[in-house]
């Protein structure tokens, strides 16, 4: 487990004491601070209720992946790889190389804005690999997989396969807090680390 | 329940897709998190109380981006940047709410309004431009944001607090917007 005094961000980032965008961020004090405990809330819970730390990580090495970004995902797989083992590591590079995919697509209510509407590709994953990661999490990637690259495309209808692999409705919210957050993170740490390199 | 259809600036209403956890079985836990008590009144807060400790530094986190004053980005341009990600992404709902406050922090409704209605390649003057442009090519996947984004935005005047007002404010809206469209949906008033 990470220690409690690091940042995350600050260390995907690279961001040293005393830089330019160390002090940036020390003037958005709260935003630092909540960023992180919004990282451990949602990925080291002192209790994971209905979703366990493993699939947290698997969730968030998968929607890492989605994004790319070297330092994001050597995170989120090392991590997985400690909460989750090797093998389901290996899973979820799978996941994400079958299922990359671009955004934002997706399509509005019809009506003037139809013609905006990007259709893209739908979550296909093989055979192998939904049965390697199991039904919860397959299920759990379909939604990350449709949050991170088409999320206009939202209908009630996508919770009933998730309650049928057994997320519960608190367990929905947490999974949706947690891609959710990790779209925010991840654009952080990209956003950041080209402000550091372009004085 | 007459969903909009449009982008604009109107008040809607939002409604859940999963059930908000009941006003009056709000534990002591959930009105904490809730952080300002008057949000036990809505649908979309009580509903994100199914995690209270998500929602608390959610909400903490998105607070100090948009509402601190110290410094950096005025506020219209966060609003702006919250606006843009959401008209990009589609959310008909939070860029409703943001595009109010940009045009109220501006006093720009005009090019507002035609953000909404032209969508992010909108010509609004260098500054908001610039603006616009690095919040979508930090939403875009894969993303695309790079130096080219910064130095257009340093050009404008923008210190490094200033930038990173505009990065936080756009990737926060990449997180509101992806709760907001997919827990519920907006209606239109009355």
């Amino acid at each position: 487990m990470t220690a409690n005094d690091t940042d995350v961000i600050d260390t995907l980032v690279g961001i040293v004491p005393g830089s330019a965008l160390d002090g940036a961020r020390a003037r958005r004090p709260a935003a630092r601070s909540h960023a992180e405990a919004s990282y451990r809330a949602l990925l080291l819970p002192a209790e994971p209720g209905d979703v366990t730390i493993a699939e947290r990580f698997a969730v968030a090495a998968y929607v890492a992946g989605l994004h790319g970004g070297a330092a994001t995902v050597g995170h989120y797989n090392r991590a997985l790889v400690e909460h989750g083992g090797a093998a389901l590591a290996a899973t979820v590079a799978q996941a994400v190389a079958e299922t990359m995919s671009r955004g934002p697509t997706g399509h509005y209510p019809p009506g003037p804005l139809s013609v905006e509407d990007v259709p893209g590709p739908d979550f296909a994953l093989s055979a192998p690999v939904t049965a390697a990661l199991g039904p919860k999490l397959a299920a759990g990637f379909a939604h990350a997989h449709y949050l991170v690259f088409h999320p206009r495309d939202a209908a009630p209808e996508r919770f009933p396969p998730l309650m049928e692999a057994g997320w519960s409705e608190d367990g929905i919210v947490t999974l949706s807090q947690l891609v959710s957050f990790l779209a925010f993170q991840i654009r952080v740490v990209a956003g950041f680390a080209v402000l550091a390199a372009t004085p | 329940m007459t969903a909009p259809v449009a982008f604009s600036r109107d008040h809607f209403d939002w409604l859940p897709w999963v059930d908000p956890v009941a006003e009056d079985a709000l534990t002591e836990r959930q009105m904490v998190a809730l952080v300002d008590a008057a949000r036990a009144k809505s649908a979309y807060f009580r509903l994100l109380a199914r995690d209270p400790d998500a929602l608390e530094h959610r909400t903490r986190t998105d607070k100090d981006i948009f509402y601190n004053t110290d410094a950096g980005a005025p506020r219209a341009d966060r609003e702006l940047a919250a606006a843009a990600v959401s008209r990009f992404n589609g959310c008909i709902y939070c860029a409703s709410v943001h595009a109010r406050f940009a045009a109220t922090y501006a006093k720009r409704e005009a090019d507002v309004d035609r953000l909404l209605a032209e969508g992010v390649g909108a010509d609004l003057g260098e500054r908001w431009n610039a603006i616009v442009a690095a919040a979508v090519a930090l939403t875009a996947l894969p993303m695309r944001f790079g130096p080219e984004h910064v130095a257009r935005l340093r050009a404008c005047g923008m210190d490094d607090l200033a930038i990173s007002d505009v990065i936080q404010g756009a990737a926060f809206f990449n997180w509101a917007n992806r709760l907001m469209l997919s827990l519920g949906e907006p209606a239109i008033q009355g």
